[in-house]
Parts: structure tokens; sequence; C-alpha cells
């Protein structure tokens, strides 16, 4: 029973990360590889100034705000300087990781004896019930943020972006703003991931971005498989829950006894696998077709 | 209300795929005219139409809509006064998106887009009127994804979506190339009856000679990057295909050779 809330929080607490890569892989149609820069970045943030002494929730807004600006800084050197997408989220995420030992000082910042987010309420509930309850009221509320937005004027515009520019630019809207705009949300999101996860583990580490990108890839890929993508609604819920069974894989092949270390291998072999599925499932159906 | 004053525009200028795709030309545009482009393959009939929407700059000359210069405009800020419908039945809507979300994004072309929830009530019942004078039965089908329209239908809800603001200028680049005749032939009398409603200023280019002749009020031929000529209405209602050829061959002192053209 430990494990399974463990593990749900666990993916909640990512899920905000989903959500985000959601956001630039979907959407945007665009891999921004800035996430793995930016997660870490509000871990960094958030662990600084608690540390310092300000209040949690402060130091998660500040996180966001953070990764937004790391967001707009792809976004600026993809639409205005016209960097290949994939290559201004690389050079952000590496210059991330200079900014993040600068923001905190050395490569690790514990957090014992500090007040999280998790700690600072006392809910009645033992660590691990209470980690399950703020994760989940947070989530509920950036996938209502999210989901009002996506409906409105503006996050349509951004949708339609990413689906049509040609279409979105013939109807007035500035496709670089929508871009920038969009990153921004995006990494906003991841900084908040990091800054939570960061409180949850105790610790932020310069080192844990790294994989980050796979790990959203691996569960916006099993959400929208497993609970679909009829409508963005869905596809908010969708991606929710795929960050919540991608923990649940994790937690099971632990079990099993696959070594930690090849945790990263299994989860990249996972998303190859499932982004080559719609090609392998082509052929398999012509193989099946042609031998009838 | 639409003026095009001497435009020019080299593709790839400096390189061995140098191209020169217009060559001073010069287009007035009155009020409700509705004209029709014709000409071969490079004649520059995109090109024209490309450099009105601001897809790309032009190197040389002015356009300017309603006395508005709009040379230096990027393309989505020109979209505030031009409709358009692309000849890909793909690139006019979003198809990942539902009939309402894309008419949502139409009704407000050229506006900011605000913070306000994209569709209403209210909203939802004017779409429903306008999908209805479509007669394909999509009044029904809002919540659809327009990625499951056929490509006529497509056609006819980008047309839907150019004209539902009521452009100053609708641009029509062959969009009825990629369908099948019959279809084709729907879309441009549906095409038709919009543009006469609204009395809307509209340059539609066209592969087919027939079409040209048969829709709007003027006609010109586009040959090697310039205008071989501009047939006004009175002309036009007389003229047939073996005019239009004669006329050309006159004018450009060589034979079309466009099968394109010459077959449809």
């Amino acid at each position: 029973m430990d494990l399974v809330i463990a593990t749900v929080s666990q993916g909640l607490l990512w899920a905000l990360l989903a959500i985000g890569v959601y956001l630039t892989f979907r959407v945007l149609d665009i891999a921004d590889l800035t996430v793995e820069g930016s997660f870490p970045l509000g871990a960094a943030t958030a662990a600084t100034l608690i540390v310092a002494g300000y209040h949690p929730l402060v130091a998660i807004l500040a996180a966001c705000v953070t990764g937004m600006l790391a967001g707009v800084v792809t976004g600026i050197l993809c639409t205005k300087f016209k960097i290949p997408a994939l290559l201004a989220g690389i050079l952000t995420m590496i210059a991330l990781y200079s900014v993040n030992l600068r923001i905190m000082g050395k490569a690790n910042l514990p957090l014992l004896q500090q007040d999280t987010i998790f700690t600072i309420w006392n809910l009645g509930m033992d660590k691990m019930m209470t980690t399950l309850a703020i994760g989940a009221v947070i989530v509920f509320v950036v996938a209502l943020l999210n989901y009002w937005f996506f409906g409105t004027e503006l996050g349509t515009a951004v949708r339609a972006t990413g689906f049509n520019p040609h279409m979105i630019r013939a109807n007035g809207i500035n496709t670089d703003n929508m871009i920038v705009l969009g990153l921004l949300l995006s990494n906003g999101l991841v900084a908040i991931s990091g800054a939570l996860v960061a409180q949850s583990n105790g610790f932020a580490d310069v080192g844990m971005g790294v994989g980050t990108i796979v790990i959203g890839l691996a569960s916006v890929i099993i959400g929208e498989v497993l609970f679909g993508t009829r409508s963005f609604k869905n596809c908010l819920i969708s991606v929710i829950l795929g960050s919540i069974v991608y923990r649940a894989v994790i937690a099971i092949v632990l079990q099993m006894g696959m070594p930690p270390n090849d945790l990263k291998l299994f989860t990249a072999i996972l998303v190859a696998l499932a982004l080559s599925m719609p090609l392998l499932q082509a052929r398999w159906n012509k193989i099946r077709k042609g031998g009838r | 209300m639409l003026h095009i004053e001497n435009i020019s525009k080299t593709f790839n200028p400096g390189t061995i795929t140098e191209k020169l795709a217009l060559h001073n030309v010069s287009l007035h545009l009155a009020p409700g005219d509705f004209v029709t482009v014709i000409g071969g393959n490079g004649a520059g009939k995109s090109t024209l139409m490309n450099s009105i929407a601001g897809t790309y700059p032009v190197d040389e000359g002015r356009i300017t809509i309603d006395g508005t210069d709009i040379t230096k405009w990027p393309e989505h800020k020109r979209a505030k006064y031009i409709g358009r419908v692309f000849q890909d039945p793909m690139m006019g809507t979003a198809a990942g998106m539902m009939i309402e979300e894309n008419l949502a994004i139409a009704a407000r072309r050229g506006k900011s887009p605000t913070l306000k929830w994209s569709s209403s009530a209210d909203s939802r019942q004017h779409f429903r009127e306008l999908l209805m004078s479509l007669n394909l039965g999509l009044e029904d089908r809002l919540e659809s994804k327009v990625g499951l329209l056929s490509g006529g239908q497509r056609q006819a809800l980008t047309l839907l979506m150019a004209t539902m603001a009521q452009p100053k200028l609708l641009l029509l680049d062959e969009h009825t190339a990629a369908l099948d005749p019959k279809t084709a032939e729907k879309v441009l009398s549906l095409t038709d009856k919009i543009v006469k409603q609204q009395k809307l200023t509209t340059l539609m280019i066209t592969h087919n000679m027939r079409d040209a002749l048969k829709y709007g009020n003027r006609l010109i031929m586009m040959y090697e990057g310039h205008i071989l000529f501009d047939i006004d209405s009175e002309k036009k209602k007389n003229l047939g295909i073996k005019d239009l050829l004669a006329m050309f061959e006159k004018a450009a002192g060589s034979e079309l050779n466009s099968d394109s053209l010459l077959l449809s």
C-alpha cells in the first residue's frame, strides 16, 4: 500500500513535467530539450530560496518564473534567430547547467530540516499521504488552468500554431509569439515540477535534469495510448495518468529486480518502441494482408 | 481598392537557381472586382498572390489596400484585410481541432486574441447558421475534428472561414485544383455565390480556362512574370477558349505550351 501511495504521488509531482512536455511535443509540435535544464532550474531556484528562508510557495512561484524565462530564451532563439528548435533547446539546456550551479553555488543542495511545501501544513496525515494530497491539489489546479487557457482565444491560437502555422498566420496571428508563449508555459510547468520533486526528495541536484525529456515523452505516449486523445481535456487527463502509470511501471520493474542504473536505458527503449509503433503497426498490417 | 505598383520578385538571387518570378507587375482592382488569373506553369500567378498575402516580401514596388501601404507588413498583419483559400485543402484549416474552434479563429481574423473563452452559445448558433449555407451537413458536426472532413468539405469550410469576417480582399489560389471535377464545380459555385453576396473584391487563380471565363468580371493572363493582357467584363462575356489562345499567341509571340491549361 505504501508503495502504491508513493508511486502515485511521484507520478503526480512528475505529471507537471509531462504536461509541459505535452505542450511542446504535441501542442506546438516541437521537441524542446530546454526541459532538461528547466527542470533542475526549478529545483535549484526553489531549494536555494527555501534554504534562504523563503516560504515554499514563494519558492515554487519563483521557480515557475525562472522556468518561463528559460522557455522564452529558447523561444527567441528559434523564432527571432531562426535556430532550429531542437538546437535552440540544447543551447538553453547547456547554458542552464552553469546557471543552475551559479544559483545553488554547488552541485547539490540538501533540504534537510527545511520547511517544504509538504511539511508546512499539518493535515493530520503522515508524510506520504500529505505528499499525495498536496500533489493532487497542485496537479488539479494546474490542469484546470491549462484547460481554461487553451480554450481561450489566445490558447486556441497557440494550439492552432502547432497544427498549422500557415492557417493561423492567414488568420492574422503572429506564430512567432505563439511559439514563445507555448515554450514559456511549458517550461514554467517543468520548473514547478522540478521544484516539487526537489522538495519531495529533500535535495536539489544539478544533474537531476538528465533524461527528463524522455520521462516526459514516456508519460505522454503511455497516457495517449492507454487513455485516448479525443479532445484537449482528454489529452490533459491522459498525460497526467500516463505519468502515474510510468511511475508504476518503473516501480514494478525495480521490484522485479532491475538494477536502478538501467532505468534510463529501459525508459529510452520504452519511448523508442512507442514512437516507432505506428510504423511497425503499418508494416505488420501489410505483412498480414500480403499473407492472405 | 487593391493597388499594385511595379512589383518585382526574384527567387534565389545570385545563385544558379535564380528565377525572376515577377517583373514590374502593376494591377489595380476596383471594389467588387472578381478577377480570374490564368497562365502556364511558372507564369508568376502564385508568386503574385503570395506577394499580396505577404508570404514573402517583394524586391521592389508598392502594394496598397484601400490606400494603406502594406508592402512592408508581415503576413499575419495583412490577414486583417485579406482572406485566403489555398490550393492544398490541408493548408487552410487546423486538422486536429474542431470545426467550431477553426471557425472561432477565423471569425476573429486580424484581431488580437484575448483571454476570453473562444466559443459561446451565441457564436455556436452563428456558426451553425453559416455552415447550414454550405449545404454539407456540417452544422451538426461542430465538435468534429476538421481532419475527418473530405478535401471538398475542407475547402468549403476554408472558404467560409476566409469570408466570414468580411475581408477587403479575397485571394483564391487554385483552390479547387486538388478536388475531383464534381466537387470542384460545387466549391466554385459556392465561391461565386459568396463573392456575389458579399460583393467581395476577389483574385482567383485557376488552371481551367473555362472556369476563368465563366466566373468573375475580369480576366488576366500572366506569362513569364508579367501580365500579358487584362480583359474587362464587356469583352469577357463574348470570349471563348479559342479567342483566349489566339490572344495569347499574338501577345506572347509563341504558342501556349501548358498542358494543364489546354487540357482542362
